[in-house]
């Protein structure tokens, strides 16, 4: 089983973002599970999305306390939440990198990876939504499936330009942590 | 076909596969995405229903139970607080016997003011003379929906059937779920021809003022035909096995009960969690089970006594209180085996997971712990005691 923890802040996408990681792992056969956790329940609230996925259905319902992976889609969090809580000896943190804000140091078996998803998403596409580009990196780091799975699963989502214009941001968050290593 | 579904889209898919002529209901928080799936499917012509958007869950409430009472299929979405605005209408619509489906989507009831997942809502309204099933994950969600529809308008039935499914967990999950084709939908659930129906050709009354010397026997006819429901569930599952390959117990669902000697008793999506428990368990040599209960009303008392009475210690899981007293579940736990011969020599009560607080495996564990031969009455699992000190001078 693998446990992915997304940190956000309501409204930036962190449940389409679960929701195409799950569709993902779901094309290759995986039965994931994802779900939201609202704090406020407002805009712009911190929030948390999860994603739990086995080779058997998930009967396991509580939150995720020991990811082996996290997202973090908006850097500033970081500065009021402790967004790294819990992860695994060999986990991996997928940053949404913003000036000024410090990657906190790892232990020596993580990777913390910061890559500069809003501006990918502003030239693929125009808007600051790194979400897509945080997935790219994510098949990068961690090669639990390949781009062009997630490249479906973006499809099954959305159509004509966004379609285009996310595909290309996953590509480009793929290329860049395929450069880091 | 397997599809990667979120909750509340899946019971839109299988709402939509049933073909309710009236849907009502009132799009305000508390409410889930079911309704809103819906009434997109009949904007873009896939459900030829009437979606009725009324100024309250009173009104939606009012107008299913109006439609059905017109001999129309009717379905309706709330929770919560949205529940307990309906919650005269709902008195109504059992007591008149209308075969209204409704979807709860569990949620916890103000004050404070909670928008997260517990039992409170449906658990509360237990005595309204609806069904009541709850489901564990979004395939038994989806499959109790179409299943609610039979059982409903079952001619021996006439009555509503509310399908609890857990706030969030299930609700807002995005889970592998198999939605039933609509040809397999068809060949299980036969348009709905009503027994009696508000008709200007030949008048009737449905629900008119009746007095002292009617009034017990539409009652009693109620509660005989809800304790009747015990023998149909069994027989919806198994012809929905027939048609799905699916199959359910529908009243009660026993996981490693044969030998086991602490059982825990549970209703929804905790039941998931609780299984994870006891395979861990199980693995050690630990001999735990789980008992789900699925058909809270009618409430499978036969069922809940087989699969207990040899059962040395039971911990019964409430996600919802009866303030003042003993907790919902477990008192009716208890009274299975009040005067009995055999039965368990604990029963505990535990109080888990209310207003959203996360049920972990831990706090699963934490239950089994206490659960010894001194009996507890409304423990309270992962209570935050810094909390509880803080008070007025």
């Amino acid at each position: 089983m693998k446990e992915i923890r997304i940190h956000a802040r309501a409204g930036q996408g962190a449940i389409t973002t679960a929701s195409l990681l799950g569709y993902a792992y779901f094309l290759k056969g995986a039965y994931p599970y994802a779900f939201p956790s609202f704090g406020a329940a407002r805009m712009g609230a911190p929030m948390n999305a999860f994603m739990r996925v086995d080779s058997k259905p998930v009967r396991l319902r509580s939150q995720i306390y020991e990811p082996d992976y996290v997202l973090i889609m908006d850097a500033t969090l970081m500065r009021g939440f402790n967004c790294f809580a819990g992860l695994k000896e060999a986990g991996i943190a997928i940053i949404n990198a913003k000036e000024d804000i410090e990657i906190p140091k790892v232990n020596a078996r993580q990777r913390a990876i910061a890559l500069p998803a809003n501006e990918i998403a502003m030239k693929a596409f125009g808007r600051p939504l790194g979400n897509t580009a945080l997935l790219g990196a994510y098949v990068a780091a961690t090669g639990e499936f390949d781009l062009d799975t997630l490249y479906k699963a973006i499809k099954h989502r959305f159509s004509g330009k966004a379609a285009e214009g996310n595909i290309e941001a996953a590509k480009q968050g793929y290329e860049f942590v395929k450069k880091l290593k | 076909m397997k599809e990667f579904l979120e909750g509340s889209l899946a019971v839109a898919e299988i709402v939509k596969r049933c073909k309710p002529g009236v849907i009502s209901a009132y799009p305000i928080t508390p409410q889930t995405h079911i309704v809103e799936e819906l009434a997109n499917f009949v904007a873009n012509g896939e459900l030829g229903s009437q979606v009725v958007n009324v100024e309250s869950e009173h009104s939606a409430a009012s107008v299913v139970l109006g439609a059905s009472a017109t001999g129309v299929r009717a379905y309706t979405a709330t929770s919560s607080q949205g529940l307990f605005y309906m919650q005269e209408v709902v008195f109504n619509i059992a007591g008149m016997r209308l075969p209204v489906v409704m979807t709860c989507a569990n949620r916890a009831i103000s004050a404070p003011i909670n928008i997260w997942n517990d039992q409170q809502d449906s658990v509360s309204l237990r005595d309204s003379g609806w069904m009541q099933l709850f489901a564990e994950d979004l395939q038994e969600t989806v499959d109790l929906h179409l299943m609610a529809f039979r059982l409903a308008e079952d001619k021996s039935m006439m009555v509503p059937v509310m399908v609890c499914m857990d706030g969030f967990s299930l609700t807002h999950g995005i889970e592998t779920v198999d939605i039933p084709t609509q040809e397999q939908v068809d060949k299980f659930l036969p348009a709905y021809k009503p027994l009696y129906k508000l008709d200007v050709e030949n008048p009737m009354t449905l629900g008119p003022l009746v007095d002292p010397e009617y009034y017990m026997e539409a009652r009693y006819a109620l509660q005989q035909t809800l304790n009747s429901a015990l023998n149909l569930i069994p027989k919806v599952t198994g012809e929905f096995a027939k048609v799905t390959g699916r199959k359910y117990n529908g009243l009660v669902e026993g996981y490693h009960l044969d030998d086991a000697e602490k059982v825990i008793v549970a209703m929804g999506s905790v039941c998931g969690t609780a299984k994870e428990v006891i395979d861990e368990f199980r693995a050690k040599g630990k001999k735990i089970g789980l008992l789900k209960v699925v058909s809270y009303r009618p409430f499978p008392v036969q069922q809940i006594y087989e699969a207990l009475k040899d059962v040395p210690k039971v911990a019964v899981l409430d996600r919802a209180l009866s303030l003042g007293s003993y907790a919902p579940l477990a008192s009716e736990i208890k009274a299975v085996f009040f005067g009995k011969k055999k039965q368990p020599k604990v029963i505990s009560s535990f109080i888990v997971g209310l207003g959203g607080r996360d049920i972990t495996k831990g706090s699963i564990r934490e239950m089994l712990r206490l659960l010894t031969t001194k009996e507890l009455n409304c423990e309270f699992i992962d209570l935050k005691p810094e909390l509880v000190k803080e008070q007025y001078e």
